[in-house]
């Protein structure tokens, strides 16, 4: 395959390959965020849950 | 049967069991979704190579229709039954909706600009794709302009609910007001209009983008879930510290 024909997209490489990445990028930082997110919610009870006597614990109240 | 997942735990417990297997499946539909859209289907005989920006604009409108449709669903459901989930997963949901939002008004408006001559045009179809979007931005904003989460939880779950009306009118645009954007050509009565060689790279794209919605989601209702949880911790430490 001609590589430099694949990325030139029918002259249109400037509105495909800008669509595609930044699809890419959103979704990605999305992702990102929210791995993030869920990451420093298990630390902060980890953390919580270590200076709490054992009887207190459950959450569930 | 969607009782059982009413209760937290179990729905964590599920949903951490999910997560691995739905990053996976986003993975594998995506690379054979981008390797069909890109290398195996045909230009266009009209829009030649433009077309394939399809492939991601199509799926990003679809999920955010989709993600607007869980997030009224469990609105709902959070204010008749009060189920404890189902507003997380409305919570969860907004900002995915409004990234998709956002990628469908992009993309469609890097595809107008070669086709249509124009970036933007104020038609039916893409003026109510802007108003989902500022429902989704205007739900988030909602959610957390109240200091009780109770009543800023109620305030947006009502918001998603009034606004739930635009879904039908987004879908149907197309075909009840003149306007520039095609009508639909997967989704319709009597069969697909598209050339398979099209469909197949839109509907592995389109599954890819469906597999990242529940991914993500899953992702941040176990964040939403865990964040409750040191809330109740926090707020029983503080009631130890006073006595």
């Amino acid at each position: 395959m001609a590589w430099d024909k694949f990325f030139a997209m029918g002259s249109y490489a400037g509105f495909v390959w800008p669509a595609l990445g930044l699809s890419a990028a959103v979704l990605i930082a999305l992702l990102v965020a929210s791995l993030k997110f869920l990451k420093k919610q298990k630390a902060m009870l980890a953390r919580l849950e270590a200076d709490m006597p054992k009887r207190d614990r459950g959450a569930e109240s | 049967m969607f009782h059982k997942f009413a209760n937290p735990t179990r729905f964590l417990r599920l949903s951490t069991a999910l997560t691995p297997w739905l990053g996976g499946l986003t993975v594998v539909l995506l690379t054979v979704g981008l390797y069909f859209g890109l290398f195996r289907s045909p230009p266009d005989y009209q829009q030649g190579e433009s077309v394939r920006i399809m492939y991601v604009h199509v799926p990003a409108a679809w999920m955010a229709l989709f993600a607007y449709s869980v997030m009224a669903a469990m609105s709902a459901a959070a204010l008749i039954w009060r189920h404890p989930v189902a507003e997380l997963i409305a919570k969860s949901s907004a900002p995915i909706g409004a990234c998709f939002t956002f990628l469908a008004l992009v993309t469609g408006s890097l595809w107008g600009k070669p086709m249509w001559g124009a970036w933007w045009v104020w038609d039916a179809r893409l003026t109510s794709v802007l108003v989902l979007f500022f429902l989704y931005l205007g739900y988030i904003a909602l959610y957390n302009a109240f200091d009780d989460r109770r009543r800023g939880a109620r305030a947006a779950s009502i918001l998603a609910l009034v606004g739930f009306v635009n879904i039908p009118i987004i879908k149907f645009s197309v075909d009840w007001w003149n306007t520039l954007h095609q009508p639909a050509s997967v989704m319709r009565l009597g069969g697909p209009t598209i050339d398979a060689g099209m469909l197949t790279p839109l509907l592995l794209m389109g599954g890819a983008y469906a597999a990242y919605y529940l991914w993500v989601l899953m992702l941040r209702v176990r964040g939403e879930l865990t964040a409750q949880k040191v809330r109740v911790l926090q707020m029983k430490r503080a009631r130890r510290e006073e006595s």
